[in-house]
């Protein structure tokens, strides 16, 4: 089945992953920009990585048939430091307009902390100015409940955000009531040890129906298993559930997200997509 | 869709295997404080937290994932952005 990973971290991952993903029908997915393992010194080494995103991943993954769409932002543990930050979202402008850049992401909370709260803040005004879409990291563990009510707090307290375009991704069982129901898009992360099983990922779309709802593996530096996704669409398939749903979770819900976007030009591959074209 | 009897069958190893896991992880601790030093006080609180996760689990009703979760986060406070003076 083709399939769309909406969060996975290619520049931390293998040309041999985007060979492996392509053979497991992947046939798009969007990176949005994170921590890179440690912290960055300087603007200008974001400005690099945005660089990698905008133009190197998606010439790599267009070898393999695979189209790449990127989110731009300093994530939230390098939002600790303020003042690098507001070098950072100044310099986002520059590569905004670049044709795979969906929008602002993944912006959010990891300690939640003042100064993650106020750059997470100036990302909604930089979003908002640029009429961007936003992707939304929620932090991890026991943070996570407190962190993810802070952001809906933030979010829903700006009436200039409108909830259908944006995404609030790492949902749990205690959270994606909450973020479904005051009408954001949420997104299940299939990730080993800190996050979510596919098992307990179709528990939440046999509870929530799948409206709204996406999965994606995070794939990154860490523990993490890029190809997670077609574990869930063949934990879907073993309980029995319709091909119907299973690929509007994969591939159709992420399309009409994605389709906010003006950048995103997605061509299925039944419409005569070709690899490296 | 299975039934309830399918799901569990299916899943009943699986379960098995956890439990397993869960009960020789204690074990081991035990075994561990036994013939070195007690638990000190941050290990002794985690220690407690899985003895009421477990309660959770033994509780009625559904939603024991969402209330294990619960259990295990950070409380939440509604006015925060005051407390924050942001
Ligand atoms: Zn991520």
């Amino acid at each position: 089945m083709d399939y769309i990973d909406p969060h996975i971290h290619m520049v931390s991952r293998t040309t041999d992953d985007y060979a492996t993903l392509a053979r497991m029908g992947c046939v798009a997915m969007s990176e949005p920009a994170f921590w890179a393992g440690f912290d960055r010194g300087s603007a200008d080494g974001f400005r690099d990585y945005f660089r990698q995103l905008t133009e190197v991943e998606p010439k790599r993954a267009a070898q393999f048939g695979i189209q790449h769409f990127t989110w731009l932002c300093i994530n939230a543990k390098e939002a600790e430091n303020v003042s690098l930050s507001r070098d950072v979202i100044a310099m986002i402008p520059e590569f905004i307009h670049c044709k795979n850049v969906l929008g602002i992401g993944e912006i959010g909370l990891n300690k939640n902390t003042k100064n993650e709260a106020t750059v997470f803040l100036e990302h909604l005004d930089l979003a908002v100015k640029f009429e961007q879409q936003i992707l939304i990291h929620t932090p991890h563990l026991e943070d996570k409940y407190q962190g993810t009510r802070m952001i809906l707090d933030m979010l829903c307290d700006d009436s200039r955000i409108d909830r259908t375009r944006v995404l609030v991704d790492h949902v749990e069982e205690h959270t994606v009531d909450e973020v479904l129901g005051r009408g954001f898009w949420a997104g299940m992360t299939l990730y080993p040890v800190t996050k979510c099983t596919p098992a307990r990922a179709v528990d939440m779309i046999e509870r929530f129906g799948g409206e709204k709802l996406l999965a994606n593996s995070a794939g990154d530096w860490g523990p993490s298993k890029p190809t997670a996704v077609p574990d869930l669409i063949f934990e879907m398939r073993r309980r029995g559930h319709p091909e119907s749903l299973i690929r509007k979770v994969v591939y159709e819900n992420p399309i009409e997200f994605f389709s906010q976007s003006p950048n995103f030009s997605f061509t299925p591959r039944d419409n005569g997509f070709n690899p490296a074209s | 869709m299975h039934t309830a009897s399918q799901i569990l069958e299916n899943e009943f190893l699986e379960v098995r295997a956890k439990l397993l896991e869960v009960a020789a992880t204690l074990d081991r601790v035990d075994r561990s404080a036994a013939e070195s030093a007690p638990l000190d006080a941050g290990a002794q609180s985690s220690r407690d937290r899985i003895d009421a996760a477990i309660q959770i689990l033994l509780d009625e009703g559904s939603g024991r994932a969402e209330r294990l979760q619960r259990f295990f986060s950070r409380e939440y406070e509604k006015d925060w952005r005051r407390e924050m003076e942001i």
